[in-house]
C-alpha cells in the first residue's frame, strides 16, 4: 500500500473492478442485441441477421399490452400507498424516541429482508383463510407491503438531514401544523419522496415472486415474462419486451439518482 | 416563494388550526396517529399472515384424504428431516453460502475501487454502474442468462471460437458441479444467482469501505505490513460489517428464490421450489409452511449474528 494518496490504484485492482462491472453489464447489453435478431426458433449466437420487424409484431400483441397495463396500475397504486405509509412511519421514527422504535424499523425492513416466497405464501394462505378472492387488490396489497421500505429509507435519510429548527421556526411564525407540513416539511422532503416513489414503482413493476402467489388469473408483465421463460413460445416477442423493460426501468433509476445525489447517497466521504 | 406564502396565510382559527394545536400539545397522540396507519398495515396484513402461516406449520396433512388435520402436532416438522427434504435444505444452504462467498470476492474490487480511488465523474459512474443492474428487472436478468447459457448461445460460441470447448467439457465432466451442459448444472445456477445478487453485495460493502480512513492503511504500511497483511489485518476487519450486511441480502435472497433454479439448473429442488410445489400442486400447506420456517430460522440466526457485528450501521 503506497502512502502517497494521489497515486493511482494498483493495476490488478483496476482490472478486477473493470471485470466485475463488465460482468454486471454485458448480459444486459446482450438482450439489446437479441431484440433485433432474425432468428425466431432458437437463441442462436451470433444472430444470423438483424431486423426491426419484431417491434411491430410486439406492438400488435394485445396480451403484452394488457400485462403492461396491469403492471402499471398495480405499481401506481402500490406506490401511492407506500408513499403515505412510508412517510408517516419515517416521520414518527425520526422525530421522537419511543418504546418499540427499533421494532417498527425492523417490521418495515422485514418484507424485504425475508425471502419473497415467505411474504408470498403467507399472504396467499391468509387470503385463503379469510376467503378473499384473488384480484387486482390482492396483488396491490402484497406490493404495497414491500414497497414501504424504499420510501421509508429515503424519507428517513432526508428527515435526518432536515433541521428540526425549521419546523419550530415555522410554528413560531404562526403557521399551524398543516401549514408547516405543506410549506416547510413537504418542500424539504419532496425530492426524497419522489426518488423513493420511483424506486417503489420500479420495485413493484418488476416483482414476480410475491405476485405469483397473490395474483389469480391476471398476468402482470413479470408473470407474462415468467411464463415465457419457463415455456418459450414467442422468443422474438420476449426479446423485445425484455429490452423495453430494461429501457423503461433505467429512466426512473437515473432520475432517482439525480434527485438524491447531492445528499447521502453519493458517499464521497465517510459518515 | 414559500416564505411569502407562509406570511400571507392568516393565523387560522378554523378546525384545522385547532386540530393542529391539539396535536402539538399532545405529542404522544400525534405519534400514535402517525404510526397507526403503517403499523396497522404491516402488523395486520404482513405479520398477521406471517403468523397465520406459522400456525399452519403445526398442523398436519392426512395422508389418505389429503385434507388438513387442524390439530397441534410437530409431525410436519419431523417430515422436514427425512433424507429427501434434508437434502433440499442442505443443498439450498450450501448454494447460498457459495453465492455469498462468490459475491463477496467479486464485489470487493468494485467496492474498494469505488470507495478509495474513484473521484468525481468516475464515482458517479461506479455508483450508477451498480445501481442500474441492481434495479433492472430480475426476470430480464435471468432471461439474459438463459440466452447466454443456451446450447447455441454466446458462451458456447466463445469457447468454440477460442478452441477451448474441450476445457468446458472437462469442467462439465466433474461430478456435482458439472452436468450435461452449463444450463442444467449447479454451476449454471450458481452463476445466475451470483449475477443477480452481486449488486446487493457491492453497495453495503462500498459504504463500509468509505468509512475506512486512508490513514489506517498508511499507518499499517508504515509499520511494515505487506499489502496482503494490511488487507487481512486492517482492511478486512474494518469492512466486515459491510460484507455481513451485503451477505444478508445475498444469503436471504438465494435461500428463498424458486425461479432461478427452476429455469437454470438441474431438476433437483431448492427450498423455494419445495415450498412452491407443496403449496401448489401437492396442496400440502402445512409442509410448505414448515419449509418456509427454515429460511426464517436461518435468517433470524444470521441477522442476530449480524447485529452483534454491527452490520446494520452499514445498511
Amino acid at each position: 500500500m503506497r502512502s502517497d494518496k494521489r497515486s493511482g490504484a494498483p493495476t490488478g485492482l483496476k482490472i478486477a473492478a473493470a471485470a466485475g462491472l463488465a460482468f454486471m453489464h454485458l448480459p444486459i447489453l446482450l438482450i439489446l442485441v437479441y431484440a433485433f435478431t432474425t432468428e425466431d426458433k432458437t437463441y442462436q449466437w451470433p444472430p444470423p441477421g438483424l431486423t426491426l420487424k419484431w417491434f411491430a409484431v410486439t406492438w400488435n400483441r394485445p396480451d403484452v399490452w394488457e400485462a403492461l397495463q396491469l403492471s402499471v396500475r398495480v405499481a401506481s397504486i402500490s406506490t401511492a400507498i407506500a408513499l403515505v405509509l412510508g412517510t408517516l412511519c419515517a416521520a414518527a421514527v425520526v422525530r421522537t424516541k419511543f418504546f418499540g422504535r427499533e421494532a417498527i424499523s425492523l417490521i418495515v425492513i422485514l418484507p424485504i429482508a425475508l425471502p419473497g416466497i415467505i411474504t408470498g405464501i403467507s399472504l396467499r394462505s391468509a387470503f385463503n383463510i379469510a376467503d378473499i378472492p384473488f384480484s387486482f387488490w390482492t396483488i396491490v396489497l402484497g406490493h404495497a407491503t414491500f414497497c414501504v421500505v424504499v420510501v421509508y429509507n429515503n424519507a428517513v435519510a432526508r428527515f435526518r438531514r432536515t433541521s428540526g429548527s425549521l419546523i419550530e421556526a415555522s410554528m413560531d411564525l404562526g403557521a399551524n401544523g398543516f401549514q408547516t407540513f405543506r410549506y416547510v416539511v413537504l418542500p424539504n422532503i419532496a425530492t426524497a419522496l419522489l426518488a423513493g416513489g420511483m424506486l417503489a414503482f420500479a420495485l413493484s413493476f418488476d416483482e414476480v415472486i410475491v405476485t405469483t402467489f397473490t395474483a389469480g388469473q391476471q398476468a402482470t408483465l413479470p408473470i407474462w415474462m415468467l411464463e415465457e421463460l419457463v415455456r418459450p413460445r414467442q422468443r422474438p416477442v420476449t426479446n423485445v419486451v425484455a429490452m423495453v423493460v430494461i429501457l423503461v426501468t433505467f429512466l426512473p433509476i437515473l432520475a432517482a439518482y439525480y434527485l438524491t445525489r447531492d445528499g447521502d447517497q453519493v458517499a464521497g466521504h465517510g459518515r | 416563494m414559500s416564505n411569502v406564502a407562509i406570511t400571507s396565510q392568516p393565523r387560522g382559527d378554523g378546525i384545522l388550526a385547532r386540530l393542529s394545536d391539539a396535536l402539538w400539545r399532545r405529542p404522544t397522540l400525534f405519534l400514535v396517529l402517525l404510526l397507526a396507519p403503517p403499523a396497522l398495515w404491516l402488523g395486520i396484513i404482513y405479520l398477521g399472515s406471517l403468523f397465520a402461516l406459522l400456525a399452519q406449520s403445526f398442523f398436519s396433512i392426512d395422508e389418505f384424504s389429503g385434507l388438513i388435520n387442524y390439530e397441534f402436532t410437530l409431525k410436519t416438522y419431523r417430515e422436514l428431516f427425512i433424507p429427501a427434504n434434508l437434502d433440499i435444505i442442505i443443498r439450498t444452504t450450501l448454494m447460498a453460502t457459495c453465492v455469498t462467498l462468490g459475491a463477496a470476492v467479486l464485489a470487493f474490487p468494485i467496492a474498494y475501487y469505488a470507495a478509495r480511488y474513484a473521484r468525481g465523474k468516475w464515482k458517479a459512474l461506479f455508483y450508477l454502474g451498480v445501481m442500474l443492474p441492481l434495479w433492472s428487472s430480475y426476470l430480464v436478468k435471468v432471461y439474459a442468462w438463459k440466452l447466454i447459457l443456451a446450447k447455441e448461445g454466446i458462451l458456447n460460441w466463445i469457447f468454440e471460437v477460442l478452441h477451448l470447448t474441450w476445457a468446458l467439457e472437462a469442467y462439465l465432466a466433474i461430478p456435482l458441479i458439472g452436468g450435461n451442459s452449463l444450463s442444467v448444472s449447479y454451476s449454471g445456477t450458481f452463476l445466475v444467482f451470483l449475477y443477480v445478487w452481486l449488486p446487493f453485495m457491492v453497495l453495503p460493502m462500498q459504504a463500509s469501505l468509505e468509512r475506512v480512513s486512508a490513514s489506517y492503511l498508511e499507518a499499517s504500511a508504515d509499520l511494515g505490513a505487506k499489502p496482503l497483511q494490511t488487507f487481512r489485518l486492517v482492511l478486512l476487519p474494518l469492512a466486515l460489517p459491510g460484507i455481513i450486511a451485503g451477505s444478508i441480502f445475498t444469503f436471504s435472497l438465494t435461500l428463498g428464490d424458486y425461479i432461478i433454479p427452476q429455469i437454470v439448473g438441474s431438476s433437483r429442488l431448492f427450498i423455494g421450489q419445495a415450498v412452491y410445489t407443496h403449496q401448489g400442486t401437492a396442496g400440502n400447506i402445512p409442509l410448505a409452511a414448515a419449509f418456509t420456517v427454515v429460511p426464517v430460522v436461518i435468517m433470524g440466526f444470521y441477522l442476530w449474528m449480524a447485529k452483534r457485528q454491527g452490520a446494520f450501521d452499514a445498511l
